[in-house]
């Protein structure tokens, strides 16, 4: 009898094996386990079995009709699983084909970098102030510290309103009009438009610039140091090398030119630093007490740093712009990158 | 500032390669722009000697020279008309490459074998001098590479010089920077010669009418000189300066220029009428003749530098062609003058002759060096052209050159305004390696002296530079400072920018930047009024072009602009903004006004998706993106008012925006008539607000409204009305009832049309009602909105479409 089981079950596996679909594998169920099946057939006739062989015979058939009854199961719900599988295949569409949406427009690289500073030095506790782009002679010059027939007005080639009336050449007027107002302690960012009579591939009669001061008492120079330091690491990033360089402005004394390690090339010297392995980034220095003067600042009493930066260079450093005009065609082509 | 390095080493000695210099000189405020390499255009020159000159046997032109390298003699054949009276000439030998290329070759002439060739000045491009072969100094060592023994190949700094460095427009002034760069010590060329017996007070007199404009002029008598060309060490540094030989007399002008910064003039003595010099200001509308040939008219008040009955040169910019040195010029009357710097620069800039003299008279000569350049120049005058000094020298010094002494510096202000410790052994260490006299006061007070060069260096701050400067900055310790509080408050417009920006951005929008300046014509081209204020324009005195002459008025021009250049790039579908500023002049003298404005345009397809939604943009797509900024900006209680337009925007299709009674701007199609003019071909839809009233206007205020549990109730009802009756209208009608119930009401749908009758549209109006408290009936809901409507039909004559 233990023969007829072990044959029966190894029939019924076979068949369960060549049954692919639904209806083969339930009657697969019906032959073997329904209520007339050959299992339950078998079961049935336990009392014919010697009795020294019925526990185990007992045992065998269980297993065999719990071993059926899995397989079974399994193989109907796999079924089930790839019906539904192929039903949502059906329905597959192509992800390739592009997105629809309004695209987002661009905020102009400029202002996206004009932000970032001003995002820095706020954190540094500096304030945005703003002033007249159409500036009198006295504020953008004079109280400057760069007098009428003065070789300094050379540095900055200036359209004139009338006679004592400018363009502004740099926002540097701003802080004297704001230190004109008000007290130390004075940190203040003036950012906007400037505009140099210049006109070529790396100069636009138009562009813009950030400036920078900050009064106080006890303001050194290395404050300056460590101050633009903080802030150029943050836009151009920790690893940034950077120098200060004795320059002259007339408005500020010491005076000193920042540069840092060229982005192009790394030091090494390539077309975007000259050779030189550096770039220009800003122009600083320790406010002149002639500035303080005319503002009724007491220099014996207070100091201060001032630096200012063009915007458009900062601009094309960091997105390998090469020619400035590129930033006020307005070409959408162009916009659209940033 | 070219400053050959060879030159430089006349003064200091350097050992220090020249990037290690270039890089000593940048670190201390002399940036090096860049290190040239001059050399030699030839190869393989030597001196020789010319033992014989014989003639050709078959040439008459033609001349057999036998000549010596010092170790081997060779047979030169030689079309040069001079070689008879020459004994040292360049030897271009076999194998040698001289400019244009060529490599000597041996060669037979007529049948004489010539193994190398002689050369001329021009052949090897060392000067002009094509006349013969080239005369070298007799004392020269025969077969010494020519280029050595000449000195021709050199390394030329490019220095930017800052315009407070008058003293570095000299090479002695970068030697000065120099030697105390490196420790080194300044090495100043002997003025030495011998003067004639013949007085120049006897021949000649100065007078100086305006002292103000001419304080001191100084001025020798150089007799006998004989015009040349100058020898090539002269050329050789004058050309390594960037500056073009002339003859010997103007070329030492020129290089005692560059030598000590000092510019000085040289007259043929026999132009000057009456012998004498008289300098005066100028006088209105003067006309005078520079040595360029140029005429110019001079502005009142121009220091001119007559003889006894005209003018001769323009003081301190550039000498007169009535008075140049010609090549028969035989008397030099050598002038040297301090020249009042405000006064130079004035001139020069009204005249447009920006000249080496007046860019070092503008910025400030070494008062003390006037007399020095002046015995320089007639020492290398005398010697090089072989005149006699006359004795004495003419010195009109009327008005005393200030001089700075005694300059105060305290170590503590030092320290404190570096915020380094910088010992009081070292300041005085490179205050004195700088040539300043430092003596000390005790307490850690000094008094200073600078240099007579160093016409920048006046106050204690000056020396505090000069100090940091040496000590090196990158030896600064960088620190942060410690700062106390500040009550700046913020720029509210600023925000609101950014928001807007955002707002615009978000729906597509990209910024675009235009200049601040535009063309004039712009007012016409947008057809604006003759008293639109925004024909007031800014006018720039000095545009660069004429469509960069005003400030702009409106940002819409521009914007018109961006719109064309686009399309010209086959950019059609556009969205943008720009946020700036318009100027206004105001005709009071005072400053313009200065207006913050957001404008933007929209042109094309809605979408640049080919297979989406392909929709031409209409005014609508403008308005809503308007209406999306006002409701970032919490502005519920905008209007736009059709009656009011601008003259470059389609009458029917434009309104201005209206908050609180306050007009912030307009937005409307672009007037047809303005895009034929300027040539678009694509319509659009611009809108300018003004961000100062909007920054006036805006509420930030967010008050929570409790959301109603129970369902809203919808009901549509097309009404048939007028055609003019406006939508806005509509709605108010309906909403003045202020019915509690009605929760909200919009317009769902506009129609015109067929199956309408003509002068009418429709307005679908959809009515929500909603409770605070309860589930409103079908009655409730019935009662108010039939009241509604009957109140509606009743105010605008309107039907139900059905």
């Amino acid at each position: 009898m233990i023969a007829d089981i072990q044959q029966l079950e190894k029939d019924a596996l076979a068949e369960l094996g060549k049954a692919v679909s639904e209806d083969a594998l339930l009657a697969v169920r019906t032959k073997y386990l329904g209520r007339k099946g050959l299992l339950t057939g078998m079961l049935r006739n336990i009392s014919q079995v010697p009795a020294d062989e019925k526990p185990l015979f007992g045992k065998r058939c269980n297993e065999i009709k719990n071993l059926l009854e899995k397989k079974i199961d399994e193989a109907l719900q796999g079924l089930n699983k790839g019906r539904k599988e192929q039903e949502l295949a059906g329905g597959a569409i192509d992800v390739t084909v592009p997105g629809r949406s309004t695209r987002p427009g661009r905020i102009h690289p400029v202002t996206q970098v004009l932000t970032e500073i001003c995002d820095i030095f706020a954190s540094f506790g500096f304030s945005v102030v703003e002033g007249p782009e159409v500036e009198l002679d006295y504020y953008n010059f004079e109280a400057l510290n760069i007098p009428p027939d003065h070789p300094a007005r050379d540095m900055q080639d200036t359209f004139y309103i009338e006679e004592k009336t400018v363009l502004r050449t740099h926002t540097s007027p701003v802080q004297v009009r704001v230190m004109e107002k008000v007290r130390p302690p004075v940190r203040i960012l003036s950012p906007g438009r400037v505009y140099r009579r210049d006109s070529d591939v790396s100069h636009t009669p138009m562009f813009h610039q950030i400036e920078g001061l900050l009064v106080d008492r006890m303001v050194s120079f290395a404050d300056l140091k460590g101050t633009l330091t903080a802030f150029l690491k943050k836009v151009f990033g920790d690893d940034t090398t950077l120098r200060f360089r004795p320059s002259f402005f007339p408005f500020t004394e010491p005076s000193a030119e920042v540069d840092i390690r060229c982005v192009m090339c790394a030091g090494r010297g390539c077309r975007v630093c000259g050779n030189s392995g550096w770039l220009e980034i800003l122009g600083s220095g320790m406010v002149d007490p002639a500035v303080f003067e005319n503002v009724g600042y007491d220099p014996e009493v207070y100091s201060g740093f001032a630096f200012g930066l063009g915007l458009e260079r900062i601009a094309m450093l960091k997105y390998g712009i090469s020619d400035i005009r590129l930033l006020f065609e307005n070409d959408i082509r162009f916009l659209r990158q940033f | 500032m070219l400053v050959s390095l060879k030159w430089l080493k006349d003064y200091v000695d350097i050992d220090v390669p020249p990037g290690e210099l270039a890089q000593l000189l940048t670190m201390s405020g002399l940036e090096v722009e860049e290190i040239k390499t001059i050399e030699p255009k030839f190869s393989g020159v030597v001196v020789a000697r010319i033992l014989s000159v014989k003639q050709h046997p078959q040439a008459d032109k033609l001349s057999l020279c036998e000549v010596s390298d010092g170790t081997q003699t060779y047979q030169i054949v030689c079309g040069a008309p001079n070689v008879k009276e020459v004994h040292m000439a360049p030897l271009a030998k076999v194998g040698a490459v001289i400019p244009g290329g060529y490599t000597i070759k041996s060669t037979l002439l007529r049948g004489e074998k010539s193994d190398g060739m002689l050369c001329s000045e021009e052949e090897l491009e060392i000067g002009d001098d094509a006349s013969g072969i080239m005369q070298l100094p007799g004392d020269l060592e025969p077969g010494t590479p020519l280029e050595e023994a000449l000195g021709i190949g050199d390394t030329v700094l490019d220095i930017s010089v800052t315009p407070n460095r008058s003293d570095c427009l000299s090479m002695i002034g970068v030697a000065r920077e120099v030697a105390a760069l490196t420790g080194k010590r300044i090495r100043l060329p002997k003025v030495s010669f011998r003067e004639s017996s013949e007085d120049i007070s006897s021949l000649s007199s100065v007078t100086i009418l305006d002292p103000d404009l001419c304080p001191r002029y100084t001025a020798r008598l150089i007799k006998n000189v004989k015009i040349a060309d100058s020898p090539v060490w002269l050329k050789t540094r004058l050309e390594a300066a960037g500056l073009r030989a002339i003859n010997n007399v103007v070329d030492v002008t020129n290089f005692v220029m560059l030598e000590t910064g000092q510019p000085l003039h040289a007259f043929d003595f026999r132009f000057l009428e009456e012998g004498r010099i008289v300098v005066r200001g100028s006088e209105k509308g003067e006309v005078f003749v520079s040595l360029d040939g140029k005429s110019h008219t001079l502005p009142e008040g121009t220091t001119m530098i007559c003889d006894g009955k005209k003018p001769v040169a323009i003081g301190g910019i550039m000498g007169g062609l009535n008075s140049e040195v010609k090549d028969d010029t035989n008397v030099i009357f050598l002038e040297s003058a301090y020249f009042n710097p405000s006064a130079i620069r004035r001139a020069a800039r009204r005249l447009g002759m920006p000249t080496d003299a007046a860019f070092r008279f503008e910025r400030g000569i070494d008062p003390e060096g006037v007399l020095r350049s002046l015995d320089r120049a007639a020492q290398l005058i005398a010697r090089l052209s072989g005149g006699s000094v006359c004795k004495n020298y003419l010195d009109e010094y009327p008005r005393k050159i200030k001089k700075t002494q005694n300059i105060p510096l305290r170590l503590d202000r030092l320290q404190s305004v570096i915020g380094a410790d910088i010992t009081a052994k070292e300041a005085v260490r490179i205050l004195r390696s700088l040539g300043m006299k430092v003596v000390s006061g005790g307490r850690g007070k000094y008094q200073v002296e600078p240099p007579s060069a160093r016409v920048d260096i006046e106050r204690e701050i000056d020396l505090i530079e000069e100090i940091v400067r040496l000590y090196g900055y990158d030896r600064v310790m960088p620190s942060l400072p410690a700062v106390s509080a500040s009550e700046m408050s913020a720029i509210s417009r600023l925000g609101l920018e950014e928001k807007i920006r955002l707002t615009l951005t978000g729906s597509g929008y990209s910024e675009i930047i235009n200049y601040g300046f535009t063309s004039p014509a712009s007012a016409d081209h947008l057809l604006l009024t003759k008293e639109d204020r925004r024909r007031n324009f800014v006018d720039i005195q000095n545009p660069l072009t004429e469509d960069q002459s005003v400030m702009r008025t409106t940002l819409a021009y521009g914007l018109l602009e961006t719109l064309k250049k686009n399309i010209n790039n086959s950019s059609f579908n556009l969205k943008l903004f720009e946020i700036g500023r318009a100027y206004f002049n105001l005709k009071t003298g005072s400053l313009p006004e200065e207006k913050n404005i957001v404008a933007g345009l929209l042109t094309g397809k809605i979408s640049d998706d080919l297979w989406g939604g392909n929709k031409a943009v209409d005014f609508y797509d403008l308005k809503g993106c308007l209406e999306n900024v006002f409701y970032d900006l919490k502005m519920t209680s905008c209007r736009y008012d059709a009656k009011m337009t601008e003259p470059f925007l389609h009458p029917g299709r434009s309104c201005a925006v209206v908050c609180q009674g306050v007009t912030l701007g307009y937005l409307g199609e672009v007037h047809p008539d303005v895009l034929r003019q300027m040539d678009i071909k694509n319509a659009a839809y611009i809108f300018e607000i003004s961000l100062d009233l909007l920054d006036g206007l805006r509420s930030g205020k967010i008050v929570y409204k409790e959301i109603s549990k129970f369902p809203a109730v919808v009901r549509d009802v097309a009404f048939v009305v007028p055609a003019e009756i406006e939508a806005a209208k509509m709605l108010e009608i309906v909403n003045c009832q202020a019915e509690d119930l009605l929760e909200n009401i919009v317009i769902f749908d506009k129609y015109e049309g067929k199956g309408l009758e003509a002068g009418t549209k429709s307005l679908g109006l959809r009515f929500s009602y909603k409770a605070p408290d309860r589930t409103l009936t079908d009655a409730e809901i019935s009662s108010v909105h039939e009241k509604i409507v009957q109140n509606t039909i009743k105010a605008t004559g309107a039907k139900i479409r059905s």
